[in-house]
């Protein structure tokens, strides 16, 4: 299953709520202002770090380019496009968005 | 008539899945719990295997005890006993997400199943359909 | 694979319309097919052709009526929530139409995956 958090770790609880339903082998994917989490020195990047065992962490590109954060992702964090974006929703059986 | 409607008669008849929908949002401060309580009562009449989920501040959209007068707003909340008479008889609480609110069972509108977190995780992997609001 | 996509806030306010509308052209531009896009709650905002955004920003609503023209999405604003905003055929961009509930329920039946894009 693919889990979608589009808001900011350091404004609402989703992550935190994504990480909770996110069972082992799933992935994560951050889009808009979730993707401030996959990036070093926020508070919500321990979250991301200590879920990486088993939940794949992924950040949509051009987000980050668009916040001024690429060059800050996570070690571990797989960063996609719009079409890998696409991808993790048909590889995946279902999705979830933690709006 | 859409043509994706002509294809759903053609093929898609007879098909069942497994739909969850997702109230993580508190009633009346913002539309989502009302709205999306009216796509529920609508997806009764296709005759699939539909779950409704309260997570987060969803749980308090099942609280007794509601009063909407001095707001003049609708008071939903006892739509959620009619949900019953729509077959729609799935209704699963997270746990963790009453505890953090000083809710139990007690204090809810309807009979619902009290599930752990990761119980609840495992019911969500099994949907095909998750809609969230 | 068949991609429907629920869109639940309006367009400018929210990111959701933009990355809706670019997670379905890449997904067609991929091979697949985004059979329909259901506008719900303030998403039905997006339908209205009286929006007029500034001549250098980009135009949410004429996209996803290019888009509908270009591969035939099927983009279909709620009935219920349109009306409680003020939408009515009359303002309907081109490629919108106006349908009930159901049309949700049954892209969720129809479609190989249903994504949701809000806040």
């Amino acid at each position: 299953m693919l889990h979608i958090v589009n808001k900011s770790a350091t404004e609402r609880n989703s992550l935190d709520s994504a990480l909770r339903m996110a069972t082992k082998g799933s992935a994560l994917l951050l889009i808009e202002d979730a993707v401030y989490a996959a990036t070093k020195g926020s508070v919500a990047a321990e979250k991301v770090q200590s879920a990486m065992a088993d939940v794949q962490i992924y950040a949509l590109g051009p987000d980050l380019d668009a916040r001024g954060m690429s060059a800050r992702v996570l070690d571990g964090v797989k960063v996609v496009d719009y079409g890998g974006f696409v991808d993790l929703v048909t590889e995946h059986n279902s999705c979830q968005s933690w709006l | 008539m859409s043509d994706m409607m002509d294809d759903m008669e053609e093929g898609g008849e007879g098909v069942v899945k497994k739909f969850m929908f997702v109230n993580r949002k508190a009633p009346h401060g913002t539309i989502y719990a009302l709205e999306g309580l009216e796509v529920v009562l609508i997806s009764a009449a296709f005759d699939q295997d539909v779950s409704m989920v309260f997570v987060d501040d969803g749980v308090y959209e099942l609280i007794k005890g509601v009063n909407t007068k001095g707001i003049e707003v609708k008071d939903f909340s006892k739509t959620y006993r009619a949900l019953e008479g729509y077959d729609i008889e799935k209704l699963y609480v997270e746990k963790a997400s009453m505890d953090a609110r000083g809710l139990t069972e007690d204090d809810l509108i309807v009979d619902v199943t009290v599930l752990d977190s990761n119980e609840m995780a495992n019911l969500m992997a099994e949907q095909d359909v998750v809609i969230s609001y | 694979m068949k991609i429907g996509i629920m869109v639940s806030e309006g367009p400018y306010n929210h990111q959701a319309s933009d990355t809706a509308y670019l997670f379905a052209r890449n997904a067609i531009e991929k091979g697949h097919s985004v059979p329909r896009v259901f506008f719900y709650h303030d998403g039905v905002n997006n339908s209205t052709k009286l929006t007029q955004p500034p001549q250098d920003d980009r135009n949410v609503v004429n996209r996803w009526s290019k888009l509908a023209e270009d591969h035939g999405v099927d983009l279909v604003v709620c009935v219920a929530a349109g009306m409680r905003r003020g939408i009515t055929d009359d303002i309907l961009a081109p490629g919108f139409r106006i349908s009930g509930l159901g049309q949700l329920v049954e892209a969720g039946i129809q479609c190989d995956r249903l994504v949701t894009f809000g806040d």
